[in-house]
């Protein structure tokens, strides 16, 4: 790989509504298959970024807390040394990748993701006939008995690099991921500008400045995961002392 | 100690040889009920490999649930072979004679079943090739040696393939004895089996060593197998209730416990099959129980420790944890039900003379400790899933679907008639080690009159 990217995202929780615009464009950006009722009440529906409501404070003084949660890309993953077929393995682009015709389905990396944002197919996934057009041909379509997961809209990056890179012979930086429609579906629909994409080893780019907003943390530090996903906490003016994640 | 009769070798041959050449017809009506629960395995495992997982009650985030209790729980059970033959043959305990391939072949059939439960649970089981060897090899991508199921099946393989020998390197002079006593096809085969087995001195004195050798070098295998098992959990750094470092030294003791109940279970259970009465006498199941005493004990304190370990930090993880597995229904009565069944319910009696010298008393209590390990093992895999982290969001409760349940109980069906069908085929009580320990015998006195011993103590 001629550059050298670590990509990433910045997610500001002081922005996010819970307006779940997010959800629904990684759901038909990346062939996710429809969550029917039932899928939702045998607590197998599929999120690859979910919005996480929490209430703080009891009724009538109450406040609703919302957190986008999608796979953290982990530098040192969890998901990947379990596997026993390298089903999943971390890329030299700080992506924590998901080879769908490896996985065998032991689900040991669900098991042992912190943040649950691994999904197993416990069906063979359904389409109703009319919305078979609209899958995207970018994104493979997963069969049953395998995992799937964020990808950080890979097919995107992949992408940006055919035709930025090689094509144009250009860097890819903020700019060119804006203008030419290259960030992730999730980054793209979220109105409030929560969710930052971006290289951080591109020192102008936006996540690289905001990873050092005084905010920062990141989800279970103390892990040791290391994550490519930053947060920045919630500006809560009344809060008395507000205790960190 | 109790007294015995001198049995004599011709009647010790058509003892133990008599399910092989004629069976009674009690044999025949337990193996076709166990047969109609491996029937009904079959199909359930069928279906859900067909349908897919979904079929089970496993969901987000628990996505472990009965099969791999189960797979613990039969890995545990195997236990019971090399304390047996391995431990107390090394240690001479005079006592272990009837119940040493009993125990071997539980062994045997339980680790087959053990194996199979990963492989169905699996998304993609067709695929299970790809987990056990190496593929690929243009692209060099092997199996993840980083993983701890690439470390199970390397464990349990060699466990398998170790018993396998065992069982095989004892059976020599009693398949030779089946040799003699055969004919036609049936000789043949046994001919072929028995390794031209003919009882020189020469022939014996190595079938000795390589049974002593073939102990001790299944020792390391005693302690490393369920260690490994362990390590699928004791791993895992995001679940809480799994990331513990003491678990490996607290599964191996606790499958010693269940393993060494299910021998006991099955040896009375073959005592009435087969009627060996004169075989497995009230003062081998008198040992077994005060050796099930200590070890029970021992698991007991395991367990203990490894809560107070659990709950000492006092992290609100593990308390969640905890306090699930306490006090939440139906959590809270299985742990009730599990203190009870597993410790405080059968050790105890045990401490009886009366009742580890009852038949009655010993299926009771052996059952008993069986059912409670099966729930110590679901209430460490699924709590533990069921409140992973602080993300209280995405908890979720886990409940078995009835084919997962279907597949549960057809693995108790189907290591039984793996017990009772090899017994079909080979004696379950080695032959010539009775005629020995009839040599070897003491005597005790009754009365005025010396009568020989049912066993021979130092």
């Amino acid at each position: 790989m001629a550059n050298n990217h670590k990509w990433g995202m910045v997610i500001d929780i002081d922005k996010c509504t819970g307006c779940q615009a997010c959800v629904v464009a990684c759901q038909s950006e990346n062939n996710i298959p429809i969550n029917t009722e039932d899928l939702v009440l045998q607590r197998r529906a599929f999120q690859w970024i979910r919005i996480e409501r929490y209430w703080e404070g009891t009724y009538p003084d109450i406040k609703a807390r919302f957190m986008p949660i999608l796979c953290q890309h982990c530098e040192n993953a969890p998901c990947e040394p379990v596997c026993p077929v390298y089903a999943t393995y971390h890329n030299n682009e700080g992506l924590n990748v998901q080879v769908y015709n490896r996985c065998i389905g032991t689900r040991y990396c669900a098991n042992n993701c912190p943040y649950q944002v691994r999904f197993f197919n416990y069906w063979e996934p359904e389409w109703p006939e009319e919305l078979k057009s609209q899958l995207n041909p970018d994104v493979t379509v997963r069969s049953r008995g395998i995992m799937e997961k964020c990808t950080f809209c890979v097919q995107k990056i992949r992408r940006a690099q055919v035709e930025v890179e090689q094509r144009d012979g250009e860097a890819i930086d903020d700019e060119q991921l804006r203008t030419r429609n290259l960030n992730p579906a999730c980054v793209q629909a979220c109105p409030s500008d929560v969710l930052v994409f971006g290289d951080f080893n591109d020192p102008n780019s936006r996540v690289a400045e905001l990873s050092h907003d005084e905010r920062h943390y990141k989800l279970f530090e103390h892990l040791g995961t290391d994550p490519n996903v930053i947060y920045l906490k919630k500006i809560d003016l009344e809060a008395e002392d507000e205790d960190h994640h | 100690m109790q007294e015995a009769t001198k049995l004599g070798d011709k009647k010790i041959n058509d003892d133990l040889l008599a399910n092989i050449f004629g069976s009674e017809r009690r044999y025949w009506l337990v193996c076709g009920f166990l047969a109609m629960g491996v029937g009904a395995f079959a199909l359930a495992a069928g279906y859900m490999i067909v349908t897919g997982l979904g079929v089970t009650g496993l969901n987000r985030p628990v996505f472990w649930g009965f099969f791999i209790t189960n797979f613990v729980f039969w890995v545990g059970i195997s236990h019971a072979g090399v304390m047996l033959s391995a431990i107390l043959r090394l240690t001479k305990a005079e006592w272990r004679r009837p119940a040493t391939r009993a125990a071997e072949i539980v062994t045997v059939f339980s680790l087959f079943t053990a194996l199979m439960m990963p492989v169905i649970h699996t998304g993609r089981p067709w695929r299970i090739i790809y987990w056990f060897l190496p593929y690929d090899f243009q692209r060099m991508i092997w199996p993840n040696i980083r993983s701890a199921l690439v470390w199970d099946p390397t464990a349990i393989n060699t466990y398998l393939t170790c018993s396998i020998l065992f069982v095989f390197v004892a059976l020599i002079p009693d398949l030779a004895v089946i040799r003699d006593r055969s004919t036609g096809i049936r000789r043949l085969i046994y001919s072929g089996l028995s390794l031209g087995w003919r009882g020189t001195s020469q022939q014996w004195k190595l079938q000795m060593m390589a049974g002593v050798l073939l102990s001790a070098l299944i020792l390391p295998i005693f302690v490393s197998v369920h260690s490994i098992v362990s390590f699928d959990f004791s791993m895992a750094i995001s679940v809480k209730g799994w990331h513990t470092t003491i678990f490996a030294p607290y599964f191996v003791i606790g499958a010693v416990h269940s393993g060494v109940s299910a021998v006991v279970t099955v040896l009375i259970l073959l005592r009435f099959l087969f009627r060996w009465e004169d075989y497995i006498k009230p003062d081998h199941l008198d040992a077994l129980g005060k050796l099930l005493a200590v070890v029970g004990t021992a698991w007991f304190f395991f367990f203990a420790l490894e809560f107070l370990y659990g709950i000492y930090g006092a992290e609100p993880d593990e308390i969640a944890l905890r306090t699930t597995q306490l006090f939440s229904m139906p959590w809270g009565a299985m742990f009730i039900a599990f203190l009870i069944t597993g410790y405080f319910f059968p050790v105890p009696m045990w401490l009886f003379r009366s009742v580890r010298r009852s038949m009655f008393w010993m299926t009771i209590t052996t059952i008993s400790v069986n059912i409670g390990m099966w729930l110590e093992r679901f209430l460490i895999i699924v709590p533990g899933l069921m409140r992973k982290q602080d993300l209280s969001f995405v908890w979720n409760v886990y409940s078995p679907s009835i084919v997962e349940i279907t597949i549960v109980l057809g693995t108790f069906c189907l290591v039984l008639l793996g017990v009772l069908l090899f017994a079909k085929a080979f004696p379950l009580i080695p032959l010539y080690d009775i005629k020995e320990g009839e040599v070897l015998q003491g005597e005790v006195t009754v009365g005025r009159a010396k009568v020989p011993a049912a066993f021979h103590e130092e």
